[in-house]
């Protein structure tokens, strides 16, 4: 056995579930601390995640944009960079989304939703286009430009809302609403289609995209030549270049590919539920994906599990601070903030005890 | 000889997992005495050496110092009881001064400058008395391999140490440099200082030492007095079955050209000249051994040669084809498929993706030909498949491809980086470093399938910072030194000493200068 290696199953279920359980049981003392049932708190947030079929709607509702940017994130990582960059390639694939609904939308409803998948994806592939270049070709930190790139879209995402495509007559930063039709199908019509009725909700047909996009993930860095180079670049810039890979080449594809996957996030809250560009839409979902990756193991198995997760603790939180008023939708945050610090920040709090754990009782393992 | 022990231990044991890296070692290590450690790469001389400077904790059994009882929690646990340790790989900041690097960790100071003018003090005294001529403030970057060792020892002999480990000093040293070395640890000793001197070169152990304890799979299978012993009888404990080297040679080179460098000249990654017009012609049927002190453009002439490192002068052509000239460079993909296998030097940095299977590991430059892939899907069963054979053909144990290759052994990652390098019969097989960090018993087959690959007419370039190697399958030697190639030499007249000064840059004239 290589020192200090986990199993697989403890490396990727048991570690996870440990550092959720460190986060909620943290959590727990507070909400003890602020004197209410933490038992009770946990139980409420549960049931308003998983409770009934409207919460079920809500918590996939938002496991679907975590999905998308999870994916983003993990696709990126996989070829050694860290894209942190999601929430404005959201933002600017929800702006590519809008143009192309806008522009075909009341003609042609149907194809324009096709088109607006296509928009997301080119414009949030084009808007990491831009510091993927200045990483590949002139070693600008992916991580800084990303992040400043944020600025930027939101500025310019604002500057948008407020000007040229702001509802005529509005005051707010939105655009008028997407023609009729032009929209996609709430995922319980579908259901009732073939004859299982659940309750109308948010959930849309992006849920099975975002799905289709994760096995799409899978089997592109796995089964394909492709993914393969891509992963081998990302794990050894060196053996890439001796194995004739292009390392700038494969760093700006992988990085416009993760900013389409991080532009496809418009799908759910644009294309799927709100209907209209909103200021500032992404809400966050960019940056919840990073510890969405992380959780996952970077697989998109795990990915679309700790989606599910985080999709939980934002209905169940919601819920939570309607139930309960002296929990406040701060202290939501707070849990959430809680999840990601264990499960990303300090993911590796638990791994040296439970390393030892099992160097303790030793298993038969290849040398 | 002294009575006392210096170093002792008992029973010490530590495994990793199922494998016992070491078994109940008893080692003793007389006061003021040379004593050598050997064994193979994987026999455990790391662990031990680990477990004796506090980077490891053994599972059972105790280490005594002097006599003493003790626990090491960490490196700075050792060095407060006189054990000093100079690693395989120097543990220096570069950009920093001699002196600034000895008094790193014990500055004994906040004011910098105060701690710099007493330890200068106490150094000037040390050198004094091991006979040292350091340039303390001149940074370690600017200094060859040979004196950053001794600055090293200093920094060790500053902290206190009166027992020295050594870890496989010589490897990265001129022949000229080791005599240098052997010449201060023979010093070291006259002083009183303990050695414990650690390698796998059985004729530095009949050299220096006076003692000596083989290491084979984790147990001590002897321990003798140097003068009591000889090297053959040393290399028989350490593989525990009689070895022979020779390899056989038949027919002389034949053939045309099939690479040709023709004034080649290039330039680091830091923009430094490291490849000083270099010209050669290697011929089918022939092994062309490079040699020389690492980092004397060994690497930038591989990188050249396969297609990775463009030229700033002069050409390279494969098969009277063009590789790369100022203007263009082939990609490696072309390169191997026009029948060029490269088996990278350094194995872990370039040659192979550690956190990948070995299967996967098995396709690496090969990913885009068509058995592999189909429109851009891997062919996993085919992969698969041909891993198992690589496997069985090279006899790589475990005989596992679906594990990670980062938990093969050295030796094992070799033939299968080997297999992989030789599916495709190439015409030409470049190879740096053939057997670094491998077993003894996979040394004789690396080398018996280069020779064969000579004998079926193949061209072969070797890299190796192994003389004895380069002599064992060579039939040119070319010295490389400071990016140039000193000189070509036929093996049947090349000995370790011409070739050690070559290495050092000097030009004998005697020598004759192959076709350069």
């Amino acid at each position: 056995m290589v020192p200090g290696k986990l199993p697989y199953w403890a490396e990727n279920i048991l570690l996870p579930i440990l550092n959720l359980m460190a986060a909620l049981l943290v959590s727990a003392l507070v909400i003890w601390g602020l004197g209410e049932d933490p038992f009770l708190a946990m139980a409420l947030i549960f049931e308003g995640a998983f409770g009934f079929e409207e919460a079920i709607s809500y918590t996939l509702y938002y496991a679907t944009n975590f999905i998308f940017t999870g994916l983003a994130v993990s696709l990126a990582f996989h070829a050694g960079h860290f894209n942190i960059g999601g929430e404005g390639q959201a933002m600017i694939g929800g702006l590519g989304l809008t143009l192309a609904v806008f522009m075909i939308g009341d003609t042609f409803p149907v194809l324009a939703v096709v088109c607006a998948i296509a928009g997301a994806a080119l414009f949030g592939a084009a808007w990491a286009y831009i510091p993927a270049y200045l990483q590949a070709k002139r070693g600008s930190h992916i991580v800084i430009t990303t992040i400043m790139f944020n600025f930027i879209a939101s500025a310019f995402l604002a500057y948008m809302l407020v000007g040229p495509l702001q509802r005529p007559g509005g005051q707010m930063p939105e655009s008028r609403d997407f023609p009729e039709g032009a929209v996609l199908t709430p995922l319980n019509e579908l259901m009732a289609a073939v004859g299982w009725s659940f309750e109308e909700g948010p959930m849309n047909v992006s849920l099975l995209i975002a799905l289709f996009c994760a096995w799409g993930v899978w089997f592109l860095l796995w089964r394909t030549r492709f993914g393969y180079e891509l992963r081998v670049t990302g794990q050894n810039k060196n053996a890439a270049e001796f194995a004739g890979i292009s390392v700038p080449r494969m760093t700006i594809i992988a990085l416009m590919l993760s900013g389409a996957l991080a532009g496809m996030m418009g799908l759910n809250e644009l294309l799927g539920e709100q209907h209209r560009l909103l200021g500032n839409f992404t809400l966050g979902y960019g940056f919840v994906g990073i510890a969405v990756a992380f959780m996952g193991r970077n697989h998109p198995v795990g990915i679309i599990l700790a989606a599910v997760l985080f999709g939980a603790l934002y209905q169940g939180g919601a819920e939570l601070a309607f139930e309960m008023p002296t929990i406040t939708r701060d202290l939501i945050v707070m849990i959430q903030g809680l999840v990601i610090l264990f499960a990303g920040a300090m993911e590796h709090m638990f791994r040296k005890p439970l390393t030892a754990l099992f160097m303790r009782f030793p298993k038969r393992e290849a040398v | 000889m002294s009575q006392k022990l210096a170093i002792e231990t008992r029973e010490l044991s530590k495994r990793f997992g199922e494998v016992k890296a070491n078994d109940t070692i008893d080692l003793q290590v007389h006061k003021g005495t040379i004593h050598g450690i050997v064994g193979e790469n994987g026999a455990g001389k790391s662990t031990l050496l680990k477990m004796l400077f506090g980077f490891y904790q053994p599972d059972n059994g105790d280490i005594l110092i002097n006599g003493k009882f003790v626990r090491f929690a960490n490196p700075a646990g050792a060095m407060a009881s006189g054990v000093g340790m100079v690693h395989q790989h120097f543990m220096l900041v570069e950009p920093f001064t001699v002196l600034e690097n000895i008094i790193l960790g014990a500055e004994g100071s906040r004011n910098l400058a105060e701690a710099k003018r007493k330890a200068r003090i106490v150094l000037l005294e040390l050198e004094e008395k091991f006979g040292f001529d350091l340039p303390l403030d001149t940074p370690v970057e600017n200094l060859p391999v040979g004196v950053r060792q001794r600055a090293e020892i200093l920094k060790a002999l500053y902290k206190g140490a009166e027992i020295l480990i050594l870890d496989e000093p010589t490897a990265v040293l001129t022949p000229q440099e080791c005599v240098q070395l052997f010449e201060l640890i023979k010093l070291l000793k006259a002083q009183g200082k303990t050695i414990l001197f650690v390698t796998h070169k059985l004729n530095e152990i009949m050299a220096v030492t006076d003692d000596v304890t083989v290491i084979r799979a984790g147990r001590i299978v002897t321990r003798t007095e140097t003068k009591t012993t000889s090297s053959s009888k040393l290399a028989e404990l350490m593989v525990g079955a009689k070895i022979s080297r020779q390899v056989e040679r038949c027919g002389e080179a034949r053939g045309k050209a099939r690479l040709k460098l023709v004034d080649v000249s290039a330039a680091n990654d830091q923009g430094h000249v490291s490849l000083k017009k270099i010209s050669f012609d290697l011929i089918d049927g022939e092994v062309l051994g490079i040699a020389g002190v690492a980092g004397n453009g060994q690497t930038e002439l591989l990188e050249v040669v396969t297609g990775t490192r463009p030229v700033t002068e002069g050409f390279v052509e494969f098969s009277d084809k063009v590789v790369s000239t100022t203007d263009t460079i082939t990609d490696p993909i072309s390169l191997r498929r026009a029948g060029m296998g490269h088996v990278a030097e350094d194995r872990l940095k370039t040659g192979i993706v550690e956190n990948m299977s070995a299967k996967e590991n098995i396709i690496l430059g090969y990913q885009r030909e068509n058995d592999f892939n189909q429109h851009g899907i891997l062919r996993r069963s085919h992969i698969a498949k041909k891993a198992d054979e690589y496997f069985e053909n090279q006899d790589v144990r475990p005989r596992n491809p679906s594990l990670m290759i980062g938990a093969f052994s050295g030796g094992n990652q070799q033939k299968i980086v080997i297999a992989r390098e030789l599916a495709r019969t190439p015409q030409l097989m470049v190879i740096g470093q053939p057997t670094r960090g491998v077993d003894i018993g996979a040394v004789t087959k690396i080398h018996d399938q280069i020779i064969a690959l000579r004998n079926e007419g193949k061209a072969v370039l070797v890299v190796s910072a192994d003389l004895d190697e380069l002599l064992a399958i060579s039939d040119r030697i070319a010295v490389m030194c400071e990016g140039e190639i000193i000189g070509i030499v036929p093996v049947e007249v090349a000995d370790e000493q011409t070739l050690g000064l070559m290495m050092a840059g000097a030009k004998p004239a005697m020598i004759s200068v192959g076709e350069a």
